[in-house]
């Protein structure tokens, strides 16, 4: 699959950004937990706020192909950023394929330039992988909706001006979820403590909850009944971009891996000089190109609509994520104690990236949506 | 003024970042031993043309002499948001000196109509001579503003704060003129996504020596006025003196900057 010129300069564009604006900075945000609002508005003076977004509202109007290039690049300066960037994508791009142009109109502008971000809101503390069983409850009352529950594991919690909540309006099961649209100045709508956690510092992660949360009946973002189709819908792509945040990392860390083993010098030679630490590099770079390949394969079948490209994207997902984390994990080894060291910014790397085995989707749901389609075809 | 029709010149030179050599044969860049990029200063140049095109309204015209993949620094500069370009390219031109240079720029620009300012960097990374913008200038019949860290048009006068070692001159002009920018004028943007995929689309017309009626024979390395003899690699950097801080380290680097006259 060659790039095209416009597909390299995106490329090299956003690695200079990540160069510039992340990578200096990514080791201090980790350890103060700063979330760069200021950084994200420059990055979406590059189009960064809207990838797939169409233009009239202020996207980039770009491919999924397009979209997973540019977010392994992001992800070179800073996986937590690149991976919030993702997730702000996922709820943009949501808003501009299933929203009416009203809403497309009152949201998107901001979140294009990344004045609004954008959070999505799923998970819930007994609902994780099995989403269809969602409790959170919208009722609806007059011309307004109430929405009680809570949201967990919400990137960018409290920070965004855009929410999109799933939660129950008819039966249970998929069929009785919908999708509503909130604003921080919801009533009834609050904000759990930011989470303590291993990696994903520089973005802030809280419990939403509705207590009684009120919102217009314009707020019902698709049709009443289609939220779980227009949330499974998204992740398709969601997880194409994390997957390319995993590839980010693991090629910063792969750098970091040769460059150690070239400067190190151990008994009587340089460490690179060493056979087996050689074969381990091109062990690493041959997991990460297959990775990649993959990745572009799946962008490139969700790009055409391919009748695969849901399991593709699983597919790659669950690959690339468990490719970068390793991949990191290993080049933090070949660091030695170094790599144990904040400073060096290796142990960074794999906390921030053990994550993306876990989020949107677990690299377990993952194996069950391609098994799942695999008998199906099967039968 | 109603709109502004603006010239920027840009060069395709060596990543600063790479190995930089000249060839063993007649000592002219080995444009293939480094990456190549948009030079620099050019980026600024670029960034001063688009706002004074933002500020003002108009056009900007990328003008750009050099081999064929000269195009990936014209396409960089249409990406920020040039709107479009003039490529000279011709065999002919190899090797040839900063007066050659000029002349054919110049030939270029008056190929465009109405140009009311010319913008340039005040020096290329690689040959550094720093001279094509006065010489342009001189061969266009235009004021020249050179060494600029700020650039103000209002009517159809360009002002120009100009910043060189001796100091801070403010210089004055009637459009059209040609000026040329320091390194301290802007932070250039980065191209936007929509800017990428634009480029693409946006007119480039490709010049050979014939298009400006330019006989080959006046230009090129044969018939530069200056030819360069011998080449050698920059020597390595020394040990250097190390001075051991024995509490009276203050002092003795003094002595030392003083010993070299530095202090």
């Amino acid at each position: 699959m060659p790039l095209t010129d416009e597909q390299r300069a995106l490329r090299e564009t956003v690695a200079d950004f990540a160069t510039e604006h992340l990578e200096p900075h990514a080791v201090h945000w980790d350890q103060t937990k700063h979330f760069p609002v200021d950084v994200l508005r420059t990055a979406a003076q590059l189009g960064l706020g809207g990838v797939c977004v169409r233009e009239d509202v202020g996207g980039s109007d770009l491919t999924r192909t397009d979209a997973v290039l540019i977010f392994e690049a992001l992800a070179t300066g800073c996986p937590s950023i690149a991976g919030y960037v993702s997730i702000h994508n996922m709820v943009a791009r949501m808003i501009d394929q299933y929203g009416t142009d009203q809403q497309r109109h009152r949201h998107l502008p901001a979140l294009c330039r990344m004045d609004t971000l954008g959070s999505y809101c799923l998970t819930e503390p007994d609902a994780g992988s099995d989403a269809a069983a969602l409790t959170t409850r919208a009722r609806r009352d007059g011309e307004h909706w109430v929405l009680d529950g809570v949201k967990q594991f919400i990137s960018g919690a409290g920070t965004s001006g855009v929410y999109v909540v799933l939660a129950r309006t008819g039966g249970p099961g998929a069929a009785g979820i919908s999708a509503f649209l909130l604003e921080p100045d919801t009533p009834g709508l609050s904000f759990g403590p930011n989470e303590v956690k291993m990696g994903w510092n520089a973005q802030p992660t809280r419990q939403v909850i509705l207590d009684g949360a009120r919102v217009p009946a314009d707020a019902l973002l698709g049709g009443e009944g289609g939220g779980f189709r227009i949330a499974m819908s998204a992740l398709d792509g969601g997880r194409l971009n994390i997957a390319a945040c995993s590839l980010g990392g693991a090629e910063a860390a792969l750098t970091k891996a040769v460059r150690h083993l070239t400067e190190r010098s151990a008994f009587g030679g340089r460490l690179a000089d060493a056979q087996a630490l050689q074969f381990r590099l091109a062990d690493m770079r041959t997991e990460l190109e297959a990775a990649r390949t993959l990745l572009w394969r799946a962008a490139d079948a969700l790009d055409h609509g391919e009748p695969d490209a849901t399991p593709l994207c699983a597919m790659a997902k669950r690959f690339c994520t468990d490719a970068g984390f390793d991949i990191a994990n290993q080049a933090l080894q070949l660091h030695g104690g170094y790599g144990y060291l904040t400073e060096y910014g290796m142990e960074k790397l794999v906390r921030d990236l053990r994550v993306h085995q876990i989020l949107e989707g677990t690299n377990e749901i993952m194996r069950v949506i391609v098994s799942r389609w695999m008998l199906r075809e099967a039968a | 003024m109603e709109t502004m029709n603006i010239v920027v010149l840009i060069k395709q030179v060596p990543d600063t970042w790479s190995e930089r050599k000249l060839t063993d044969t007649d000592h002219t860049l080995d444009r293939d031993a480094a990456d190549a990029v948009i030079d620099e200063i050019n980026e600024r140049a670029v960034e001063e043309a688009l706002l004074l095109k933002e500020a003002h309204g108009g056009k900007v015209t990328v003008v750009s002499m050099g081999p064929d993949r000269a195009t990936d620094a014209i396409r960089k500069a249409l990406s920020m948001g040039a709107d479009e370009a003039v490529h000279i390219s011709d065999a002919a031109l190899h090797g040839s000196d900063t007066i050659q240079t000029a002349k054919v720029l110049a030939s270029a620009i008056r190929t465009i109509e109405g140009v009311d300012l010319v913008v340039a960097g005040n020096e290329a990374t690689d040959g550094r001579a720093g001279a094509i913008p006065a010489m342009l200038a001189e061969l266009l019949g235009l004021p020249q503003l050179t060494h600029a860290r700020r650039v103000e048009v209002e009517g159809t006068e360009v002002r120009v704060e100009r910043e060189t070692e001796d100091g801070i001159t403010h210089l004055a002009a009637e459009l059209p003129a040609v000026v040329s920018v320091g390194e301290k004028i802007n932070e250039p943007r980065y191209p936007s996504f929509k800017g990428i995929m634009a480029a693409k689309k946006k007119p480039v017309t490709t010049l050979g020596l014939g298009d400006l009626g330019i006989d080959p024979s006046e230009v090129g390395l044969a018939a530069a006025f200056t030819s360069v003899v011998e080449s050698a690699p920059k020597p390595p950097r020394g040990a250097g003196e190390r001075v051991e801080d024995q509490g009276d380290g203050g002092v003795r680097i003094v002595e030392y900057l003083a010993a070299q006259k530095l202090v």
